[in-house]
């Protein structure tokens, strides 16, 4: 009977696995096949593997500018939460400041609005009024950078808060007892101890950086296209090119996974946004 | 206790950046919401109009069309996550070998960007290349085109929403039910109850915050899908699925029609927040005064 019931289980979540990894096997099925092969009948098991598609994507020099520019914008923007996430949680948990409570919640509702209602006020703040003699941030990667703080700076802070909280008080006022200086608390006593929590902040903001389009879509033109924008660019002029379309998805995909295989354990808290511990 | 002016310091490049990035935009937006400007118009001035955009808003069919799609996507796509998400939570609490490897599958969509997720199922579903519309052809004789077809586009939207979500639900419910007492459940079984009634009336009422935790943050990102409906339909056939954050990309921003795309952004920040609003007072305020 037990062991009857261990079988259905196991089968359940056999057909479960396999509702989940086919569209995406389906993505590489896609990816590997030559342009004449898609309209015939659909095959799910590839007979060949054709690669040109991949070799096509990389010698692209657009797109491996664009490939760049979202590794720069996402790793430039997730050390910079991160940092300035782990002073601000530094700050909130140790002094004594005036409605920091309000500012804590204040610093989430950033995160709660839809993008969407921002596009149109970000990019005319972009192009009309955050300029510098010529130079505006539009269409420019610190710009881009700064831009992504408004969704990842309320997560980091979100996140690193319990962090920071649970190193005890006493080890940074013995320090001060001592004669220590707040730069060196900070870097050499509650750093190393908030280290595991740095890295899972400093992890999901780059895969939430690096995911990003709407934004990217509308306040860059070519300077900081990102590799999310690259993929609807692609697919609205040339159409019919689905074996190129999967290969650059498929270059999305893979950093996040790989990146996300690091962290698999925490992903829970950090994803649900810290609503639901896990 | 250290100075609060070091405290400050700390604090000051966070605050900066959310002020400028996040304060301003809003306000930006609200003061704009007020004005007529269009760059491109012949009269280019910033004139202010009063509530004539929000006036103009109520009449616009356009908007209405994107309004009462978004409701109904949003209601079908988290109502059926709930579910599966609960029917998979429970199918986890049971030891089973390989337990770990399928929470690890199942969690993977979560990772992926919305973008990503629609060119997948664009590629599963768009005729003559997509896996879907051929075999639902051949076996059923059934001919889906979410080009052509508004039905068939909103439903694979919601089917899309529903692959990629659903985990974050199964998680956040396993957490819950991990963290269950087990006595209510035997006390229960010793009296007698069936599976129902011990759903209703012990599981369901102890997981309820988490539950209502869990709609919350399903609510808000789903009013908000953008990135993969755009990759998916670009918001088509007509209307079908061109939910509110696809009509603001699609047809307000493009318009530069500022003053009015303002009106409609603030809007649709507004209907958020009131969604958000009318959930809390409905569903986890009266347990907060019970408890």
């Amino acid at each position: 009977m037990k062991r009857q019931r261990t079988w259905l289980y196991l089968l359940f979540w056999v057909v479960v696995s396999f509702l989940t990894l086919f569209p995406i096997y389906w993505l590489f099925v896609i990816s590997v096949k030559p342009a004449v092969e898609l309209f015939s009948t659909p095959e799910v098991i590839l007979s060949s593997v054709y690669w040109k598609n991949y070799v096509d994507v990389i010698n692209d020099e657009t797109l491996r500018g664009y490939m760049m520019n979202s590794l720069v914008i996402s790793t430039g923007n997730a050390v910079l939460v991160t940092v300035l996430g782990f002073l601000a949680c530094y700050a909130l948990s140790r002094f004594d400041l005036g409605g920091k409570e309000s500012i804590f919640f204040w610093t989430i509702t950033n995160r709660m609005a839809p993008p969407a209602v921002f596009l149109l006020p970000l990019f005319l703040l972009l192009t009309q009024v955050y300029k510098f003699g010529d130079f505006t941030l539009l269409d420019t990667k610190i710009g881009m950078i700064l831009v992504y703080c408004t969704f990842n700076l309320p997560f980091a802070i979100w996140t690193l808060r319990p962090t920071i909280d649970g190193i005890p008080k006493e080890l940074d006022e013995a320090a001060f007892v001592d004669g220590a200086s707040a730069w060196t608390v900070i870097t050499e006593i509650v750093l190393p101890l908030a280290r595991p929590g740095l890295a899972v902040t400093l992890i999901l903001t780059w895969v939430f950086a690096w995911n990003e389009y709407l934004l990217a879509a509308t306040l860059t033109n070519f300077n900081a296209r990102t590799l999310t924008t690259g993929l609807s660019e692609y697919v609205t002029t040339t159409g019919t090119e689905w074996g190129v379309m999967a290969a650059i998805s498929m270059f999305t995909l893979v950093p996040a996974l790989i990146v996300f295989s690091l962290v698999q354990r925490h992903i829970v808290a950090g994803l649900t946004f810290g609503a639901v511990k896990g | 206790m250290q100075s609060n002016r070091l405290g400050w310091i700390l604090l000051a490049p966070t605050l900066v950046i959310l002020f400028f990035f996040g304060v301003v935009p809003f306000f930006y937006v609200l003061w704009l919401s007020f004005h007529q400007w269009n760059p491109f118009a012949l009269d280019p001035a910033v004139v202010y109009n009063g509530a004539d955009n929000f006036r103009a808003l109520v009449f616009d069919n356009g908007f209405l069309a994107s309004l009462g799609v978004t409701i109904a996507f949003v209601f079908f796509a988290v109502l059926t996550e709930l579910i599966v998400g609960y029917l998979l939570a429970q199918a986890f609490m049971k030891e089973f070998p390989g337990k770990a490897v399928f929470r690890t599958i199942h969690t993977l969509p979560l990772i992926m960007a919305p973008i990503i997720v629609g060119s997948i199922w664009k590629l599963m579903t768009t005729p003559s290349i997509g896996i879907i519309p051929s075999l639902l052809a051949s076996w059923f004789g059934f001919d889906l085109n979410i080009g052509t077809s508004a039905v068939a586009a909103f439903t694979v939207t919601v089917i899309m929403d529903v692959w990629h979500w659903t985990p974050l639900v199964t998680l956040t419910l396993i957490a819950a039910l991990v963290s269950l007492p087990a006595d209510p459940f035997e006390q229960a079984q010793i009296d007698g109850a069936n599976k129902r009634q011990i759903f209703w009336h012990i599981t369901l009422p102890m997981i309820a915050p988490a539950l209502l935790a869990t709609v919350f943050i399903r609510l808000m990102d789903a009013l908000r899908t953008v990135d993969e409906v755009l990759m998916l339909t670009g918001g088509g056939p007509g209307s079908a699925t061109r939910y509110l954050g696809v009509h603001i990309f699609k047809e307000v921003f493009p318009k530069t029609n500022y003053g009015y795309g303002s009106a409609v952004s603030i809007i649709v920040l507004y209907l958020t927040i009131v969604a958000c609003w009318l959930l809390y007072v409905a569903l986890i305020a009266p347990r907060n005064k019970k408890a």
